[in-house]
């Protein structure tokens, strides 16, 4: 793969803000990575003024699997929920920095988060499924996007790349909520892929399941991978280290008794489980704390 | 902690009752006691009116009754068809007011609603729900009843304005039960504020929605004193929206009560009986709509 320059890529582009771009290796935290999907800089998260994370910048690359991982309260889940602008949802919570999605600034005043949701898939911690039949969840959001055409199709090959269908295929009709949970959560893959994302963020996608099922979406995962790019917060480490490409660690930071969330190494996984560059990361990846 | 358990330490039968415990399990009896007598004290008023209503009105109640209105004097059967009908036109009209606009504000309150404006639209809510009746009767009357008349769309407009704070409210804490976890996925799909409102929050709600109408429905088909003020009452079936007093059943039963002879007083009770029926089917369909939702 060949990264282009990416300044004069985004000059190309028109109505796009100006920006620092970081020589590899001069930014904060970086990692080598080729064509990326995401180019997160500088970003800090605030809830109700409170700092929750503080000054990220890494570049999430496109058809791979990226772990975010740390403690509780490190913000990486805050950070994941700002790819797609779930967090504009929540009262009070402001962005600031910049999150180039395909060179495009998602936080640009013109950009509708609606439509930056639409293109960037997401799975939550607890299945959700609608309570609606197994069908109709699946071909939700094409119906909200008026995607009627060949709806049949399309929530069948979903259905496929969830690895639901040869379960599910003879009860279209039941209740999404009548599946087990590690099918749910599938389901709710399904859900997102239906609209032909080409990211799927996943936010701790295994933690409400059994270790069978988290093996199941584990798979998954890996099948998706190439096809989708993927970006999961865990805190189950193992899961990072067995599936993800890169894996970029967080911690929080305790100054003058306010836990700030902050980046501290962005890497390859197994560069950041053999070889990790920060002790801090060295000490949570050998259990020492978190 | 394992400390505290050495071997030397003596097992204590579970069926040993020291003075302490046995203190304990006397109070629990009490106050359960007590909680019995406080429901059965509660209960008793509802079970008789239930028995005398049925018992004075059902000699009265029948085919008759149902389809023929008031004889004049002290002639014994006739019925109170004119109420039943205007009862119906009443309440239909009200409920058409007030259960579209109640849903739509606490779909507003709910989904929208932001700073001080929500806090002052749910306090009068409350205030609202409290207000007596005859207050609000008065108030359609000055408003309109003196300018217009008397009829069934002021009558009408009288009970929405009970109905709506009932609805309001109910039609609020049913849509906060919609779990905010179907409305994040339905936003991670893409989906406008308006389509989540109307793709996941109201099918969700909408059994809860049904049954706080319902009850509201029921609510105003037993109000008296707004009637009295606009509707006013009459001797014979109306059909005209405006401008003609109207009977409602609660408006018969209230002045047959007062009648001076039996037949009169029968045809209330029949009345009061007739409303008792709509009003307990409507609580167990509204229940069972509930229940349905909840497997």
């Amino acid at each position: 793969m060949t990264d282009p320059d990416p300044e004069s890529a985004l000059d190309a582009r028109p109505g796009l803000q100006k920006r620092t771009v970081y020589e590899m290796g001069t930014a904060p935290v970086s990692a080598e990575v080729g064509a990326a999907v995401f180019d997160v800089e500088h970003v800090d998260v605030r809830y109700g003024g409170n700092l929750a994370v503080r000054d990220i910048s890494l570049r999430i690359p496109k058809g791979e699997i990226t772990a975010l991982i740390g403690p509780s309260g490190c913000g990486k889940s805050t950070l994941l929920r700002c790819l797609n602008r779930m967090n504009d949802l929540i009262d009070g919570a402001s962005v600031e920095g910049s999150i180039f999605y395909h060179g495009e600034n998602i936080y640009a005043p013109e950009v509708d988060p609606a439509e930056v949701r639409r293109r960037i898939g997401m799975v939550f911690q607890k299945p959700n499924p609608f309570a609606i039949s197994i069908y109709d969840n699946v071909a939700f959001g094409p119906r909200l996007h008026g995607l009627k055409k060949g709806l049949d199709d399309r929530v069948e090959k979903a259905l496929r790349q969830a690895a639901l269908w040869d379960e599910v295929k003879d009860k279209l009709n039941d209740s999404g909520l009548a599946l087990s949970g590690g099918q749910q959560q599938r389901l709710c893959i399904a859900r997102a892929v239906a609209l032909e994302p080409d990211v799927i963020l996943m936010d701790e996608p295994a933690s409400a399941l059994d270790p069978i099922s988290t093996l199941a979406i584990e798979d998954l995962m890996r099948q998706l991978r190439g096809h989708f790019s993927i970006v999961i917060v865990t805190h189950n480490m193992q899961q990072a280290a067995r599936v993800s490409d890169r894996t970029a660690f967080f911690t929080v930071d305790m100054q003058k008794g306010i836990r700030v969330g902050e980046l501290v190494e962005y890497d390859r996984t197994e560069t950041i489980f053999t070889n990790a560059g920060d002790e801090r990361t060295e000490a949570y990846i050998t259990g020492r704390f978190g | 902690m394992s400390a505290t358990l050495s071997p030397e330490r003596e097992h204590l039968s579970l069926r040993t009752i020291d003075p302490y415990t046995r203190r304990r399990k006397q109070r629990s009896r009490f106050v359960r006691g007590l909680l019995l007598a406080a429901m059965v004290v509660a209960v008793i008023p509802l079970f008789l009116i239930l028995i005398e209503v049925v018992r004075r009105g059902w000699p009265a109640m029948g085919w008759e009754f149902l389809t023929q209105v008031q004889p004049s004097g002290r002639t014994p059967g006739g019925g109170y068809v004119h109420g039943i009908i205007g009862t119906f036109y009443m309440v239909g009209f009200a409920t058409l007011i007030s259960v579209p606009v109640g849903i739509l504000a606490a779909i507003y309150l709910v989904e929208y609603g932001r700073g001080p404006l929500t806090g002052i639209i749910r306090f009068f809510t409350d205030v609202m729900t409290g207000v007596p009746s005859v207050f609000v009767g008065l108030f359609i009357y000055a408003l309109l009843v003196r300018q217009i008349g008397f009829g069934a769309f002021v009558g009408g407009l009288g009970l929405s304005v009970m109905m709506l704070p009932i609805i309001v409210r109910s039609s609020e804490e049913m849509l906060r039960l919609v779990p905010e976890d179907q409305r994040a996925a339905s936003a991670g799909l893409g989906a406008r504020k308006w389509q989540t409102i109307m793709k996941v929050v109201l099918p969700t709600a909408a059994p809860g929605l049904t049954t706080g109408a319902m009850l509201a429905v029921a609510r105003a088909a037993g109000e008296t004193a707004v009637l009295l003020l606009t509707a006013l009452g009459s001797l014979q079936v109306v059909n005209q929206f405006q401008g003609q007093p109207i009977a409602s059943i609660t408006l018969l039963v209230y002045r047959g009560a007062r009648q001076p002879f039996a037949e009169g007083q029968q045809r209330a009770w029949a009345g009061a009986l007739f409303l008792m029926v709509m009003v307990l089917l409507l609580t167990l369909s509204a229940r069972y709509i509930s229940s349905r939702s909840r497997r």
